[in-house]
């Protein structure tokens, strides 16, 4: 099982990134589950600076953008199994 | 990839055509088309509103597109290291250059100070960069430059710079460390190591999308403030604001100052208006200070760094930042 996580506070990119996060593996037939990390203490943590934060499988792949859908394709398939 | 380097150099003589015959185009409407007569006061804000609309979407979004290209080449984490063990004069200036130039959101206001202090960045220095980074922005710098001129928009800069540096350094030289909530010192902040290679095709592709995101959202404010402001051009009597917002009135400093806070518009609504305000009697430096007001302190801002700082921190940040606005409201209204 592989694991995404978005961090942010809830601003409206991140709930944005969450939701393409949600499309896209299903899109991909991709097992993965979709975690919002919403606590600052963890999001400070993690060493993101600016949110929308995005892990995959424990790699922090970008911090403060959303990606363009292809991007978004890219690094799942690049970071899962 | 080239493809992308072109759209750019393609669009701007097209740009460059539509700006210089937009005052043609705007008499020809007005004067030509609808055959107005000349001098009504409805000619006079129809003429400012199909004059000034066009001029400031063609500005912001040159601009933006600009600025979208430049914030590729740095970012929170960078920033972090240049300003990391810097003393506290030369930190502070760097820190507020840095705040123009470093993408920066509200919303990851916490992240980022946390980021900053813990990194080793001195307490006065991270101010400096919160101050400004919020206070100096391009929207605010486009409408300045389009409605007022590009001496108001350099004086925009030049005192919020220094605001941004000599409250940051007031802030540092006070100590207040201790003021910072406990449990942020005591967090371990990770490292995200986020390597990224950018080409040049995808810093164009920043800037475009900057320009859809920024532009797309400010544009209705524009619209409704430059018809709001083109309503008081043709409308409101001469000198009508000179009593409440000119020079004679003194406490019009301090009140915009207080009335500003408040209120949390972006500067695409508010300067239009503002600059209305200015044609009828108000003083330059008080449409400054409330201006600068409105946009640099924000109270959503506080509220969200109230969950790191003790509330007389925040106090003394904003009473700080505050009398910086007021005095440089009160200079202008001496010297102008």
């Amino acid at each position: 099982m592989n694991s995404i996580k978005v961090y942010g506070t809830g601003c409206a990119n991140c709930k944005r990134l969450e939701a393409m996060c949600i499309e896209t593996i299903a899109e991909l037939k991709i097992d993965a589950s979709v975690e919002k990390v919403t606590e600052i203490e963890e999001i400070v943590k993690s060493g993101i600076m600016r949110t929308p934060g995005l892990e995959i499988n424990g790699k922090i792949v970008s911090a403060g953008k959303i990606p363009t859908k292809e991007t978004l394709i890219h690094w799942i398939r690049e970071n899962t199994n | 990839m080239k493809n992308k380097i072109l759209i750019p150099i393609l669009v701007l003589p097209v740009w460059i055509f539509i700006y210089a015959s937009l005052q043609s185009s705007a008499d020809f409407i007005v004067y030509s088309l609808l055959s107005l007569p000349k001098e009504s006061h409805f000619t006079n804000a129809l003429h400012f509103f199909i004059y000034e609309v066009p001029k400031v979407l063609l500005l912001l979004t040159l601009i933006v597109f600009v600025i979208g290209i430049i914030r590729t080449y740095f970012s929170p984490e960078r920033t972090r290291k240049i300003l990391g063990g810097k003393s506290l004069f030369v930190g502070n200036i760097l820190a507020s250059l840095l705040g123009i130039v470093t993408p920066f959101c509200s919303c990851s206001a916490i992240p980022l100070f946390i980021g900053f202090v813990q990194a080793g960045v001195p307490l006065g220095v991270t101010f400096s960069f919160l101050i400004s980074a919020p206070m100096i922005n391009e929207i605010a710098l486009v409408l300045l430059f389009g409605l007022f001129g590009w001496q108001t928009a350099l004086i925009y800069v030049a005192t919020g710079l220094v605001i941004a540096i000599v409250s940051g350094y007031v802030i540092g030289r006070l100590k207040l460390e201790k003021y910072v909530e406990d449990w942020v010192r005591k967090i371990t902040v990770g490292e995200a190591e986020i390597e990224e290679k950018i080409l040049f095709g995808n810093r164009v592709d920043s800037g475009i999308n900057a320009v859809k995101e920024i532009v797309g959202k400010v544009w209705i404010y524009i619209v409704i403030g430059i018809a709001v402001g083109a309503g008081i051009h043709g409308y409101v009597p001469e000198n009508f604001m000179a009593g409440i917002m000119g020079k004679s009135a003194w406490w019009s400093v301090p009140v915009s100052v207080l009335v500003g806070v408040p209120i949390y518009s972006n500067a695409a609504g508010i300067i239009p208006i503002v600059q209305a305000l200015l044609g009828k009697g108000a003083s330059l430096g008080t449409v400054l200070a409330f201006m600068m007001s409105v946009i640099g302190l924000s109270l959503p801002e506080m509220i969200i760094l109230r969950k790191v700082l003790k509330l007389p921190l925040i106090i003394t940040f904003a009473g700080i930042v505050a009398a910086g606005i007021i005095v440089v409201g009160y200079l202008f209204n001496i010297f102008f």
